[in-house]
């Protein structure tokens, strides 16, 4: 689980380039934004965008892990093993809800 | 610095096979690692075949079984045979342990035991790990008591709830099984004291008759002695005595704040 939260903190580095390059083709006009729609909209665009959703929820869920540790709490070998899989739940069970919100609106 | 390739002549090879046990009926077999400083040969795996029958249950009593009736060359530490003083901590099937504690049948998921070394520490033969560094990081966190008021006619006396604040620390017997089972002290060693000295250092942090705590916080508050611990985990998971290193290094980096407000 350590080094899951490592891998989807340097992905998000790439994610968040991804943005930034969302966010200059919309500040650059109608055509290039029309175009990073477009790339947006396409089944391997929805793809990354799935698996950033899912690493950036992932993350942050672990973040709030860590920061339970951080105050000194969740250390005994039972509660540090469901803190583990209650992550992975969690970050997987949002990232399907911001999807069907996302589809179905 | 992490590194993902061992050196050349660092690389495993396969090793020879030993002859099965002639008769026994119950047979598991033992891939352990080898390596000689004596001579130019890249460290294998041997494979040895150990009768069951004849055998203790457990990974201590097969590795003697091997070294008395198959191979005397295999070289390993040992001492008391009951998990007290460490000497026995080894890599086995992936998980570091002693190897006087760990059952041979805990042991062996694919039906053989893999037997090395603790973990990225340089090795002096087979499974012997120099832990001279391991060591010295422990003196480096001076384990004794420090006080400036003078002594006391007798012992120095301590009330029975902060003799309690000392379980789950003392009982370390300084194996190693955690600090080599730690990604970040695998990369930083020379620098990150790692869990069991860390341990160490909480142990006499909140001794209430130590005097020194705030030199001994000095001494710790460094990115890379204490704040390499990124609460991985793996030391708890390790621990042949059930100790929490991860804890003790959480509550150190908790007296830290608690000192700045």
């Amino acid at each position: 689980m350590s080094i899951a939260h490592r891998a989807t903190g340097s992905a998000l580095y790439a994610g968040t380039l991804l943005i930034a390059l969302w966010l200059i083709a919309a500040a650059s006009g109608p055509a290039a934004y029309e175009t990073a729609q477009w790339i947006a909209g396409s089944i391997l665009g929805r793809l990354v965008l799935f698996g950033y959703t899912f690493m950036l929820l992932h993350h942050m869920v672990g973040g709030l892990r860590h920061f339970v540790w951080d105050l000194g709490h969740g250390f005994d070998p039972q509660t540090r093993t469901n803190l583990a899989k209650y992550s992975v739940v969690v970050s997987g069970g949002l990232t399907v809800l911001v999807w069907i919100i996302a589809l179905t609106r | 610095m992490a590194e993902f390739n061992l050196p050349q002549n660092s690389r495993l090879t396969e090793g020879k096979a030993w002859p099965k046990p002639a008769g026994a009926k119950k047979v598991t077999e033992f891939k352990i690692y080898r390596w000689n400083p004596d001579d130019t040969a890249n460290p294998r795996t041997d494979t040895y075949y150990v009768d069951r029958d004849d055998c203790g249950p457990m990974v201590l009593d097969a590795l003697i079984w091997i070294k008395n009736k198959v191979d005397p060359t295999l070289t390993f530490r040992r001492s008391c045979r009951e998990g007290i003083c460490g000497s026995c901590a080894m890599n086995m099937d992936g998980k570091n342990g002693l190897a006087c504690t760990t059952g041979i049948d805990e042991c062996g998921g694919k039906g053989k035991v893999a037997i090395y070394p603790l973990p990225h520490m340089p090795v002096v033969k087979d499974l012997v790990p120099d832990l001279t560094r391991f060591y010295a990081q422990h003196a480096s966190i001076e384990p004794w008591l420090k006080t400036t008021t003078p002594a006391p006619e007798k012992e120095w006396k301590q009330a029975k709830d902060d003799r309690e604040k000392l379980d789950g620390l003392y009982e370390c017997i300084l194996c190693a099984c955690c600090s080599t089972s730690c990604p970040s002290y695998w990369w930083n060693g020379d620098r990150y004291l790692g869990p069991a000295a860390l341990l160490q250092a909480y142990r006499w942090l909140i001794d209430s008759r130590d005097e020194a705590t705030g030199e001994r916080l000095d001494d710790l508050e460094d990115p890379f002695r204490l704040y390499r611990c990124h609460t991985i985990m793996n030391c708890a998971n390790a621990c042949p005595k059930g100790l929490n290193p991860a804890k003790a290094i959480a509550e150190v980096k908790k007296m830290m704040v608690a000192r700045q407000v």
